[in-house]
């Protein structure tokens, strides 16, 4: 019990004056998993749309192999991720290993599924008579697609909450890509499994109470916006 | 300003509805009549290019080739009013948003038309939280802000319970006659057809069967079929003994009718078709310009709204409509011994359909 009580003074003490390892792991987490939500949403609401509102062939091989991908393992992504991107791989010549970048295409490929999925299913929930009705009103089929988004916003930003959260969280990839480095790919939770593995309890306690910190900020700040009417 | 021929609406792949032939003029209310299932909500989808079409479809002369430019000049009403979840004066200006309109003209635009079905004081109203009849109205003003030329309905009423229906029912061919927009309206409601139509298109089993001005389709539809559906109780098998220049004779069990039109070509067992509205019951015989004049037991009565119908025994079964009033002050009862008459020129033949 001493050592947890010890572990949370510590962490206060840390917290409050700013401790320069901590903040970049912070501001590291933010940066690296912020990109990879802001890329799943950008690319992933659009092929959620297209497969969520066309039909064409092999469409459910395709929604299949996207809710494999909303369990895929970290560690499996960030194998992948590293083969493609060592100095010998296809993506070599990048330079990308032991990156920021790399970090991000890793959260990325798990943040996708998870956004195309959760966004797919959004839009198949929604009355299929109103696409109709949006095309009889003059719609474009991408007005018609961007109202339809629009109209399932709440699930939408759901997915952006479920990508962000899960990105945030992981571990196995950014260890495996990132590398770990203090300072620029040292993100919260390889931070975390290494000063836990240090025994530095504060400083894991710190680092956790920021992880959670900004876990509730960015999830409360999507679920505002998520929840706010467009209209007055 | 539309034509349509030999017009495929197919669902998948399905082909649900055909139609021979369609012309809609300018101006003109056209409803689709028919009963649930039948196809004519597909027929109006293929007529807005909302499903899969096969025949000619042609707008204002030409082909429809762009079916999203054809589009831009219609607008349907469905029987949900499909609003997003915006205010009312956004979703009644939708379409102009969709079209390009700046925001103080689509506003203005919609305000319009929201106070012209009645409901401008819900404009800053959300959407999601109207009754079904305001919804409604919300959605047709959506419609009618863009200028249609030509305005589809498909059963915008069925969901509305009575009295809000009767209203809007009134409002509409108010607002439609004001506007003069041509219009195609589905509805399996014979009231709602006659309130709102000049001419009517029956479609049954995936085929518009009949098409006509709504006297013609009811007081002589095409088919038995037809006239079981537009309310013909009395289809009655007949055979031609002969017939004059002014006359027809005929024979329906043991009794003689006479009736003004010549029978069908080729036919000399017709089927005798009379709506219950045109049979007159007394109680003794009298001296009219009835042709037709039968003794008749009344075999049932039975209270059908504001009205009364009689089951009639005169030799051959005959079902006649008389007010609530009328049955009251003759004291009708079931096994009471009545006269019923109807004239010469009320029967319609139509050829036995055999098989």
């Amino acid at each position: 019990m001493d050592l947890i009580l010890q572990g949370i003074g510590g962490a206060i003490a840390k917290l409050a004056a700013l401790d320069p390892d901590v903040m970049n792991a912070a501001v590291a987490s933010l940066v690296v998993s912020g990109a990879a939500t802001a890329l799943a949403v950008v690319t992933g609401v659009p092929l959620g749309a297209l497969v969520g509102l066309t039909r064409f062939p092999g469409r459910r091989l395709v929604l299949s192999l996207v809710n494999t991908g909303m369990g895929l393992p970290p560690v499996v992504v960030g194998l992948f991720v590293a083969v493609f991107i060592w100095r010998s791989g296809p993506l070599g010549d990048l330079n990308w290993y032991c990156t920021r970048q790399a970090m991000v295409v890793a959260q990325y490929l798990l943040a996708a599924p998870t956004v195309v999925g959760l966004t797919a299913i959004a839009l198949q929930s929604i009355d299929p008579l109103l696409r109709v009705q949006l095309l009889s009103l003059g719609a474009s089929r991408g007005q018609a697609a961007w109202l339809l988004i629009r109209e399932s916003r709440l699930l939408v930003f759901g997915a952006a909450i479920a990508g962000f959260g899960a990105v945030i969280s992981e571990i196995g990839a950014s260890l495996m890509v990132g590398c770990n480095v203090k300072g620029d790919t040292r993100v919260l939770t390889t931070a975390i499994t290494l000063e836990t593995s240090k025994g530095e309890f504060a400083t894991a306690f710190a680092l956790g109470f920021i992880l959670l910190a900004i876990i509730f900020v960015v999830t409360a700040f999507l679920t505002y916006t998520q929840q706010r009417r467009t209209y007055v | 300003m539309l034509e349509a021929r030999d017009l495929v609406a197919y669902r998948g792949d399905h082909q649900v509805c055909h139609a021979a032939r369609i012309d809609l003029a300018e101006g003109e209310h056209l409803a689709l009549l028919g009963p649930n299932g039948a196809g004519k909500s597909s027929l109006v989808l293929g007529l807005a290019t909302l499903v899969r079409t096969g025949g000619e479809l042609r707008h204002r002369g030409a082909p429809i080739t762009d079916a999203e430019a054809y589009r831009r000049h219609i607008a349907v009403v469905f029987q949900r009013p499909l609003l997003l979840d915006r205010s009312v004066r956004d979703n009644a200006g939708l379409g102009l948003a969709l079209r390009g309109v700046g925001k103080r003209e689509r506003d203005a635009r919609a305000e319009n038309e929201l106070a012209r079905l009645g409901v401008a004081q819900l404009a800053d109203r959300s959407a999601l939280g109207l009754s079904g009849g305001e919804a409604q109205r919300v959605s047709i003003a959506r419609a009618l802000a863009i200028d249609p030329e030509i305005l589809f309905l498909d059963e915008p009423f069925s969901a509305l319970d009575a009295p809000t229906r009767e209203t809007f029912i009134a409002d509409l061919a108010r607002v439609l006659r004001e506007r003069g927009v041509t219009t195609v309206m589905v509805t399996h409601d014979r009231d709602e057809a006659l309130s709102l139509a000049d001419r009517v298109g029956v479609v049954m089993n995936g085929e518009l069967r009949q098409i006509d001005t709504a006297e013609a389709v009811f007081g002589m539809p095409a088919d038995p079929e037809i006239a079981a559906f537009v309310g013909v109780e009395n289809v009655l098998p007949a055979r031609v003994e002969r017939a004059t220049d002014e006359l027809t004779f005929l024979r329906i069990a043991d009794r003689h009718v006479e009736i003004t039109e010549p029978p069908p070509a080729g036919d000399d067992f017709p089927l005798m078709c009379v709506r219950p509205d045109d049979v007159v019951i007394a109680r003794e015989a009298a001296s009219s310009s009835a042709r037709n004049q039968f003794p008749a037991r009344i075999m049932r009565i039975e209270p059908i709204g504001r009205r009364t119908r009689l089951v009639l025994d005169c030799g051959f079964p005959l079902i006649a409509h008389v007010t609530r009033q009328s049955a009251r002050d003759m004291a009708l009862a079931q096994g009471d011994q009545v006269v019923a008459s109807f004239k010469a020129t009320v029967p319609h033949l139509l050829p036995r359909i055999r098989h």
